[in-house]
């Protein structure tokens, strides 16, 4: 940790406060985010046991299930909660640019994107697993579901797939967010916690952060594992809907056998959607308040830059999931898509590295103290200089910049720097000494013999350079029409014996 | 090397400390959570003192909160594991062929709990072990292949504690092996890390309990297999699947924390004579006090006084507390200083650099130097300039209109 940051923890521990950890907001924000906070019974790999979901903040839907063991209810859930989530999520494909590009055909890009928030990085996990328990569901045959439930799946799966490339914006987790823009005085690990963390950003009027947080630990988590305590209490109610469920179903045998629930079965019902509404209210509330929090922070400059690449991928996947020919994502991606996907990663990585930091004096604050960067007054500029680089006849425009400045860049004589003020500049380290850095300029000057005007900075000029360079390039504008083939299934997988099981095989088991 | 056991004075010592307070039933999860921040003398203190943390920690003011486990998990996992021995261990020695190669029609499972009428006492639960583990280890054709319920007394800290393990299989090419039923998914080949770590650590506990017994029975320790096997539910399903592991490396961890657990009487030397934990309020909390901790936000999850140490160290020294609080890696950013406000203090230049210090407050310096430049001076105590924090709007989240069911 860079001892800018390792500053800001200890400023807030000191004073009770949260201190910046950003000047920006590195993500996109959406100006219809959908929120979504679920609930898992424990000690199943995956059973859903309740979300509040929606995207009006004043209109939670709760979807529970109440028996979360019994399969019928739960293939009922993925499905209720398709029918919520996949309007919103499909609404964004009809309006759309189009993209040219060179060498290749042009293509159709979405004009917004989905975008699901969750409270904490155990909700990215859920989606995950949501995709993968639901998207080859079949919806014919013995264990047909209905038809939401395969198509939640994929959407899910994509939503976690690009949750996984740097800087993408489709699904994030508010304990993320927050941290990234603020720095508490408590540990990492306590930040993991959403009440706690929003308590030190955001405490009560009056109040420390500090004490705030210390006041709501402990209570109701934010999910998806539910809290023990919480689970005993949930153990009586499912026991008296699973009772009622029974007795109502004895007393129509021999009628026609009953699937709806009756009164009692419905009260049974309504004190579980009570018992777990309480539970994840306060986690709701949270969320959308960390939503206006970050609202009221500027977005980067090249947020806009990286939510093109969200939207394109967007399109890509609405499209194919139109295709009758495509087919859900592989289990786990065969070695091709694998590396494809890894390369992807490292890219993204990169390019918001280098993003972040262009865009956020207090990120290139830590960049400057570990010597990558300079930022200073440009006092002395040779204009007119001219070199010919070895092995060329003619001379070029090689102007030279003298900078005094209080920074200690590390860098010596021939390192190549790009400039964050005026990204077209390029120039090398001539000599770097305290106090003063000599540079000479060789690119964004256009091509002429001299210098296009305005292309070379003036004395009195403030301007920040750092080596970071290589990374500093644009990125691919588009990463995801490249790795189209893994973002939508991509090519047969390979076989897997390891997981040759049927996927309807856990419909057969006996959940209890 | 004494491994287990006290001698008489620091037993006695021990015992003064503990004075009234229950003794901690051990078992292989607070056995391998004996390897938590080793580093710790005031746990070391409590753990060879065999003092339940737990209680400690209510008389402390500080509950703890770590340790609960859901009704539904252990439910889930009751019913997992009778699965997998149901029917003689039909599905078990299926996994234990797959894994290991044993003979899956060979030898019968034995369980050690209901073998006969009535429940046997422990240490006829133990001595029914013993015998399996004899037999087995000398090849006896009518040797049980699986012993369901094995007991294991294992010596923590000079006091006798017993291991259950879920099962163990005896006949692999003349070797034991310890085999840990957990219900947890691997999905798609891989599981929750953290989920199986703990598994690790608690089969590595089991591995070394049954080693010891093979020693004293004159058997030659390596009998018992430094793999386990771990079998979990497979994918979505009930299905269960095994898998391999090695740990021997949990194993010397776990080794070399309970050899360490006799070892305390450096830490007693500097406590004074007449110390007891065993005081009401206040007092108990003077009396950890005088034992050193090593709080780290690890601690959480790891030890029943974390709450307790963490305000603590959060309240010592003169503004913040202590730089472990903040975890690893603020710590290694600050060069050894240890405290919160001594470290502002260098990087606002309120005080000197005493010598050993100066690259460390020439680099917070120039750190906050930088930060004022990109934030402004920071206020103590106010929020960040620049950055305006909206209060919340809206009606509050009770009278909001009530919650909608199904789509809307
Ligand atoms: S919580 Fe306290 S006693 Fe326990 S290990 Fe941490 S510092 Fe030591």
């Amino acid at each position: 940790m860079s001892a800018i940051a390792a500053l800001g923890r200890l400023r807030a521990a000191a004073t009770g406060a949260a201190q910046p950890a950003a000047t920006v907001r590195h993500r996109h924000l959406s100006a219809r985010p959908l929120v979504l906070v679920p609930y898992v019974l424990a000690g199943e790999a995956f059973a859903p046991l309740a979300v509040l979901v929606g995207t009006d903040r004043d209109r939670p839907h709760l979807l529970a299930v109440p028996q979360p063991r019994d399969r019928d209810r739960r293939f009922a859930h993925a499905a209720e909660l398709g029918r919520l989530l996949l309007p919103y999520l499909g609404a964004f494909a009809a309006e759309t640019e189009t993209i040219e590009r060179r060498g290749d055909d042009p293509y159709e890009r979405s004009l917004d994107a989905p975008q699901v928030l969750v409270p904490t990085a155990g909700g990215v996990e859920y989606l995950r697993l949501l995709g993968r328990s639901t998207r080859f569901r079949r919806t014919d045959g013995e264990f047909a579901v209905a038809e939401e439930v395969p198509l939640l799946g994929r959407w899910s799966t994509w939503l976690a797939d690009r949750a996984g490339v740097p800087g993408s914006s489709v699904l994030l987790a508010m304990t993320d967010l927050l941290t990234q823009a603020w720095v508490t005085g408590q540990s990492a690990l306590e930040d993991g916690d959403l009440a706690a963390l929003l308590a030190w950003i955001d405490p009560p009027a009056g109040q420390r952060g500090d004490r705030a947080a210390r006041a709501v630990e402990g209570g109701p988590t934010a999910g998806p594992a539910t809290d023990p305590a919480f689970d005993e209490r949930l153990v009586p109610l499912i026991a008296a809907f699973d009772e009622a469920v029974a007795a109502e179903r004895a007393e129509a045998a021999g009628a026609e056998a009953r699937t709806d629930l009756g009164p009692r079965g419905r009260d049974a019902e309504q004190a579980i959607r009570d018992a777990l509404a309480a539970e994840l209210m306060p986690t709701w509330d949270r969320v959308w308040r960390g939503v206006e929090l970050l609202g009221a922070l500027p977005a980067g400059g090249s947020v806009a830059g990286r939510w093109e690449a969200d939207r394109a991928s967007y399109s890509f996947f609405a499209a194919d999931l139109a295709d009758p020919e495509s087919r859900p994502q592989p289990r786990v991606p065969g070695a091709v898509s694998a590396a494809a996907q890894l390369a992807t990663r490292e890219r993204a990585q990169a390019r918001l590295d280098a993003e972040q930091v262009r865009d956020d004096p207090l990120l290139m604050a830590a960049v400057r103290l570990a010597g990558e960067a300079f930022r200073g007054g440009l006092i002395a500029v040779d204009a007119e200089r001219m070199v010919a680089e070895p092995g060329k006849k003619t001379a070029r425009p090689r102007p030279m910049l003298t900078f005094a400045t209080d920074d200690e860049p590390l860098f010596g004589p021939g390192t190549d720097l790009a400039c964050v003020e005026r990204p077209d500049a390029k120039a090398r380290v001539l000599e770097a000494e305290p106090g003063r850095v000599v540079l000479e300029l060789r690119g964004g000057m256009g091509g002429g013999k001299a210098p296009k005007p305005g292309s070379v900075p003036e004395v009195g000029e403030v301007l920040c350079w750092t080596s970071l360079i290589a990374e500093f390039r644009r990125g691919p504008d588009w990463p995801a029409v490249e790795d189209t083939p893994w973002t939508h299934g991509g090519p047969p997988p390979e076989p897997e014996p390891e997981v040759a099981s049927d996927p309807d095989d856990d419909a057969l088991e006996e959940w209890s | 090397m004494r491994t287990t056991g006290t001698t008489g004075a620091i037993a006695g010592r021990l015992e003064q400390l503990r004075g009234t307070l229950p003794t901690r039933n051990h078992n292989a999860r607070t056995v391998a959570a004996l390897a938590a921040n080793p580093g710790c003398a005031r746990r070391g203190v409590l753990d060879a003192a065999g003092i339940e943390k737990t209680v400690l920690a209510d008389r402390l003011g500080f509950p703890a909160r770590y340790g609960g486990r859901s009704p539904f998990a252990i439910g889930r996992g009751n019913v997992f594991e009778a699965r997998v021995k149901a029917d003689g261990g039909t599905e078990l020695r299926r996994l234990l062929a797959e894994t290991l190669g044993a003979n899956p029609d060979a030898g019968a499972l034995v369980d050690v709990e209901h073998e006969s009428a009535g429940r046997p006492s422990r240490e006829e639960r133990v001595a029914r072990t013993r015998d399996a583990l004899a037999r087995a280890a000398r090849g006896e054709p009518d040797a049980c292949a699986i012993l369901d319920h094995p007991l294991l007394p294992l010596d923590v800290a000079g006091r006798r504690a017993y291991l259950e393990p879920d099962a163990m299989a005896c006949r692999v090419a003349g070797r034991l092996y310890v085999v840990e039923i957990k219900s947890f998914a691997i999905i798609d080949g891989s599981a929750d890390p953290g989920k199986l770590a703990s598994a690790t650590r608690q089969a590595a506990v089991y591995v070394h309990a049954l080693r010891r017994l093979a020693a004293e029975l004159g058997l030659d320790p390596d009998v018992v297999a430094t793999d386990i096997v771990l079998v979990c539910a497979q994918d979505f399903s009930n299905r269960p699947v095994a898998v391999v592991l090695d740990v021997r490396r949990e194993l010397a961890t776990t080794r070399r924390r309970l050899e360490r657990l006799s070892g305390v009487e450096e830490l007693l030397g500097e406590l004074p004579d007449t110390l007891t934990f065993d005081v009401d309020g206040d007092l108990a909390g003077e009396a950890v006090a005088r034992v050193p901790a090593a709080y780290v936000p690890d601690c959480l999850s790891a030890c029943e006084l974390a709450l307790f140490c963490r305000d603590e160290a959060r309240g010592c020294g003169p503004g913040g507390g202590s730089v472990g609080t903040l975890g690893t890696s603020v710590r290694g950013a600050l060069g050894g200083i240890e405290d919160i406000g001594d470290a502002l203090a260098l990087a606002d230049g309120t005080r000197a650099a005493r010598p050993g210090e100066e690259d460390v407050a020439r680099l917070l310096r120039r750190a906050q130097a930088l930060r004022t430049e990109v934030l402004g001076a920071e206020m103590p105590g106010s929020q960040a300039p620049g950055i305006a924090l909206p209060r919340p709007v809206g009606p509050p989240a009770a009278s909001r209109a009530e919650l909608s069911g199904g789509v809307g």
